[in-house]
C-alpha cells in the first residue's frame, strides 16, 4: 500500500527523519527552514519522541549532540547564519564521532542576506564550515521525494558511520511542494549505530576496528565511558601522544574513504557520448535536466551529472562519466559565485575545460540560462 | 529520593577513575574539594554510577568530568547546559550533573544558563567560581572582584561582578544555592539537596585559584584564601560591592531559593501524551 502525500521539501525532511527512527529534534526558528522544526514539533510526540525549541542555534546543536550521546537519534535544521553558529559543536560531533543530522536550507547570504530567497552559498560551508581537519558527509536532494529519501539515508549513514551528516537543501527544494510516496523508499530496516557489547572491563570507546567504526557505549549500559572534544586515545581519554593523535585523526577521515561506496551517490542523465556535461545539485540540477532536454531537441548532445552525495564528492564517478562520454566541455551552474566548480575543476584538471555559470540575485537558475551558457561554451 | 543513611562510609576511590590520576589541578586549587563534595553527595543518595551522567564544559572545571567514574561528557566551551538539556530530555532515567565554571557558565554560556533556569529541566548545575579564566592563563572573568589584577586587566579590574545566584534566581531557577569549599560538609549537603530537587538546581561553589590569581593578587596561599571565603571583613567573591545595588555586600550561603515548579521533561511528556500514536496530520 502506498501512502502518497503532497509535501514541502522541509516537511519531507522531517518525516524522513522520523521514518528513519529520529526521536529527538532541537531547533531554533530561521527562514527558510522553520517548517522542519514545526513538522517535528507536531509529529515527534506522536511517536514518543521529543521536540524542543532551544534558546539559540548553538544550544540546539549542543542539545542534539547531547541526545545522541544519550543513545537517541537526533536532528536539527537551520539556514546559513544558523549553520555558522552550529559549526563549533558540529566540529565536536566530528571529533567525538557522535551521529547527528543537520538540515541546512540555503538562502541568500552572507549574513541576513535574502532570507526568503534561494541560494546555494553553503556548499563550501557544509564541507569546511567547522574548524580543523575533519570528515563530514553532505547530501544534496533535488526533489521533495529525495528530501524524504535522502534524510532517511542521512540518518542511516550518520548512525552506521558515526559521523555528522548535513542535508543541504536550497530554499526552492525546501519550499517546493510535490507528491511523495512515503512507502516508496526501500529500507532494509531501521539502521542503528553499532552498540558496545561484551564486558565493560577493557572496553575502548574509540577502539580501532577493521571497519574503523568504534562501537558506541549507551549511558546506563555499564560502560561508563568518557567522551571529549580533546584529541583522545582509543580509551576515550585525552592524549597528546603524537602517534595516538595522528592515529585518531586519520581514522576518522580514512573511515569515510573506506566506506566511500556506501556514502557516494549520484545520478547520470544522457551522458553517453555527450559533448557537454552539466554538473549541478538541487534546484540548479532540476533546471539542468530541462536544459538537457531542450539542448537535445536542438541536436546538442548534452548530459547531466548530479552529485546526490555532495561531500565526499563522487570523484571517480565524475571522472569516469566525463572520460567515457568523451565530453569536450563541462559547465557548472550554481546559485553562488562559484563553489562546487572549484571541486569539479580540481577533479577534471587537464581532462576537460570547466566553465562556471553563476546566479546570485536571489532567483533560481533557469533552464534557458543553462541552455545559453552551453551555447556559449560550445561556440 | 531518600538519603541512604545506612550506606558504607564514603570512599572517594569508589567514584573516581584512579587510572586518570594524577589529576592536573594546581596545588591549592579548590576544585578538588568541590568534586569530593559532589561525589560524597552522590554516594549518600545511593545513585548508581551507571545512571550518573557528568557533563562539563571547557576550563579547569571542565576537566573534572574525566575523573568521575560515570558516564562523562567533556563538551564545548560554555555549552554543557545545552548538551545536558538534550541528554536529560532523551534520557530522563539518568541523573545529570553539569560542572561548569564562572567563565564557562556566565560569559560564553550565559544564555544557556538563564534559559536552563527558566525551563526547569531536571538536572543539577555546579558552577565552580574561582573568579578567573585559569586554564587560559589568568584572564579576567565575569566574577573577578573589583581592582584585581589579571593578565587582561593589568591596571586592575573595573568591571562589576556578576552575582550568579541572583541571576539564576531572577531567571526563574527553582533551586539556587551557594556554598564555599571551606565548608565541605555544608557543600555536600547543599549538593545533595540540589540533586534531590525535582527541576533545575543551580549551585554556586566558591572555589579558589591560588596559583595564577591568588598569588598574583597577594591573597595569600590556599589556607588564607579559603579562610577569607566567608569572612565578612573581606568577602572573597563579592568585594567592593556596596555601591552596586544588585549585588550583596556579604556572601550569603546555603539554599537561597527553593520552590516547586513543574519539571520541564515531565510536563512536556504529560502535555504531549495525548498526541501519542495519533497518525495523520499534514
Amino acid at each position: 500500500m502506498s501512502q502518497r502525500r503532497n509535501l514541502q521539501g522541509n516537511q519531507a525532511c522531517a518525516l524522513g527523519a522520523i521514518k528513519a527512527g529520529c526521536r529527538f529534534f532541537a531547533g531554533y526558528p530561521i527562514t527558510p527552514s522553520s517548517e522542519v522544526a514545526e513538522t517535528m514539533a507536531r509529529e515527534l510526540p506522536r511517536v514518543g519522541g521529543t521536540f524542543i525549541q532551544m534558546e539559540d542555534e548553538i544550544a540546539s546543536m549542543g542539545a542534539v549532540i547531547g541526545a545522541s550521546m544519550g543513545g537517541v537519534k537526533a536532528m536539527t535544521a537551520t539556514s546559513g547564519p544558523g549553520f555558522s553558529l552550529k559549526q563549533e559543536n558540529l566540529g565536536y560531533a566530528c571529533g567525538a564521532e557522535i551521529p547527528c543530522v543537520v538540515v541546512n536550507v540555503m538562502r541568500g547570504g552572507p549574513s541576513t542576506g535574502m532570507p526568503t530567497r534561494p541560494a546555494q552559498g553553503d556548499i563550501m560551508q557544509a564541507r569546511w564550515g567547522t574548524h580543523g581537519d575533519h570528515a563530514i558527509i553532505a547530501l544534496a536532494p533535488a526533489s521533495v521525494g529525495e528530501a524524504y529519501s535522502e534524510t532517511i539515508r542521512a540518518v542511516g549513514l550518520s548512525e552506521r558511520l558515526r559521523v555528522p551528516v548535513v542535508v543541504l537543501l536550497d530554499e526552492v527544494i525546501g519550499h517546493l511542494v510535490e507528491t511523495v510516496d512515503l512507502d516508496g523508499v526501500a529500507q532494509e530496516g531501521e539502521v542503528w549505530r553499532k552498540w558496545a557489547s561484551g564486558p565493560a572491563q577493557g572496553y575502548e570507546p574509540y577502539a580501532v576496528t577493521d571497519d574503523m567504526i568504534p562501537p558506541m557505549a549507551r549511558p546506563g549500559d555499564g560502560y561508563r565511558a568518557h567522551t571529549t572534544g580533546l584529541t583522545h586515545a582509543p580509551d576515550g581519554f585525552p592524549t597528546q601522544n603524537p602517534d595516538l593523535a595522528v592515529a585518531a585523526m586519520t581514522r576518522t577521515t580514512e573511515k569515510l574513504v573506506l566506506h566511500r561506496q556506501e556514502i557516494e551517490s549520484w545520478r547520470v542523465t544522457e551522458c553517453d557520448a555527450a559533448d557537454v556535461v552539466i554538473v549541478a545539485i538541487g534546484i540548479a540540477a532540476r533546471a539542468a535536466r530541462q536544459a538537457v532536454k531542450d539542448l537535445r531537441d536542438c541536436g546538442i548532445k548534452a548530459g547531466l551529472f548530479r552529485p546526490v552525495t555532495l561531500w565526499p564528492f563522487p570523484e571517480e564517478a565524475l571522472r569516469d562519466v566525463i572520460s567515457s562520454s568523451g565530453a569536450k566541455a563541462v559547465i557548472v551552474p550554481e546559485m553562488n559565485q562559484g563553489q562546487m566548480v572549484l571541486e569539479v575543476e580540481r577533479l577534471l584538471a587537464g581532462q576537460v575545460k570547466v566553465t562556471p555559470l553563476n546566479r546570485i540575485d536571489g532567483e533560481a537558475i533557469s533552464p534557458e540560462e543553462i541552455v545559453s551558457g552551453v551555447w556559449e561554451v560550445l561556440s | 529520593m531518600n538519603v541512604a543513611e545506612d550506606r558504607d562510609p564514603f570512599e572517594i576511590k569508589d567514584y573516581i577513575r584512579e587510572d586518570q590520576m594524577p589529576h592536573f589541578l594546581c596545588p591549592g586549587c579548590g576544585h578538588g574539594i568541590a568534586l569530593r563534595a559532589l561525589l560524597w553527595a552522590v554516594h549518600e543518595l545511593g545513585i548508581e554510577k551507571d545512571k550518573l551522567a557528568v557533563v562539563s564544559g571547557i576550563g579547569c572545571s571542565g576537566r573534572l568530568s574525566a575523573y568521575v567514574d560515570a558516564n562523562s561528557f567533556h563538551t564545548t566551551h560554555g555549552r554543557p547546559l545545552a548538551y545536558a538539556t538534550g541528554l536529560a530530555l532523551a534520557r530522563p532515567d539518568l541523573h545529570v550533573i553539569v560542572i561548569t565554571g564562572d567563565g564557562d557558565c556566565l560569559a560564553i554560556g550565559g544564555n544557556h544558563l538563564i534559559h536552563a533556569c527558566r525551563r526547569n529541566l531536571n538536572m543539577t548545575c555546579l558552577m565552580l567560581n574561582n573568579e578567573i579564566y585559569g586554564m587560559t592563563g589568568g584572564q579576567v572573568s565575569p566574577t573577578t572582584s573589583n581592582d584585581r589584577f589579571t593578565t587582561t586587566t593589568p591596571a586592575g579590574n573595573t568591571e562589576p561582578v556578576f552575582d550568579a545566584c541572583a541571576l539564576a534566581g531572577a531567571a526563574g531557577a527553582s533551586f539556587v544555592g551557594r556554598e564555599v569549599t571551606m565548608q565541605v560538609l555544608a557543600l555536600r549537603d547543599l549538593i545533595r539537596a540540589a540533586i534531590t530537587h525535582d527541576g533545575f538546581s543551580f549551585v554556586e561553589v566558591i572555589s579558589d585559584c591560588t596559583e595564577i590569581y591568588g598569588r598574583k593578587n597577594d591573597l595569600g596561599a590556599s589556607p588564607e584564601m579559603m579562610m577569607s571565603q566567608k569572612s565578612p571583613m573581606r568577602p572573597f567573591a563579592y568585594r567592593n560591592t556596596v555601591d552596586v545595588p544588585f549585588r550583596p555586600n556579604a556572601l550569603k550561603t546555603g539554599i537561597l531559593t527553593q520552590q516547586e515548579r513543574p519539571e520541564y521533561g515531565s510536563a512536556y511528556r504529560a502535555m504531549t501524551a495525548g498526541l501519542r500514536d495519533k497518525t495523520g496530520g499534514e
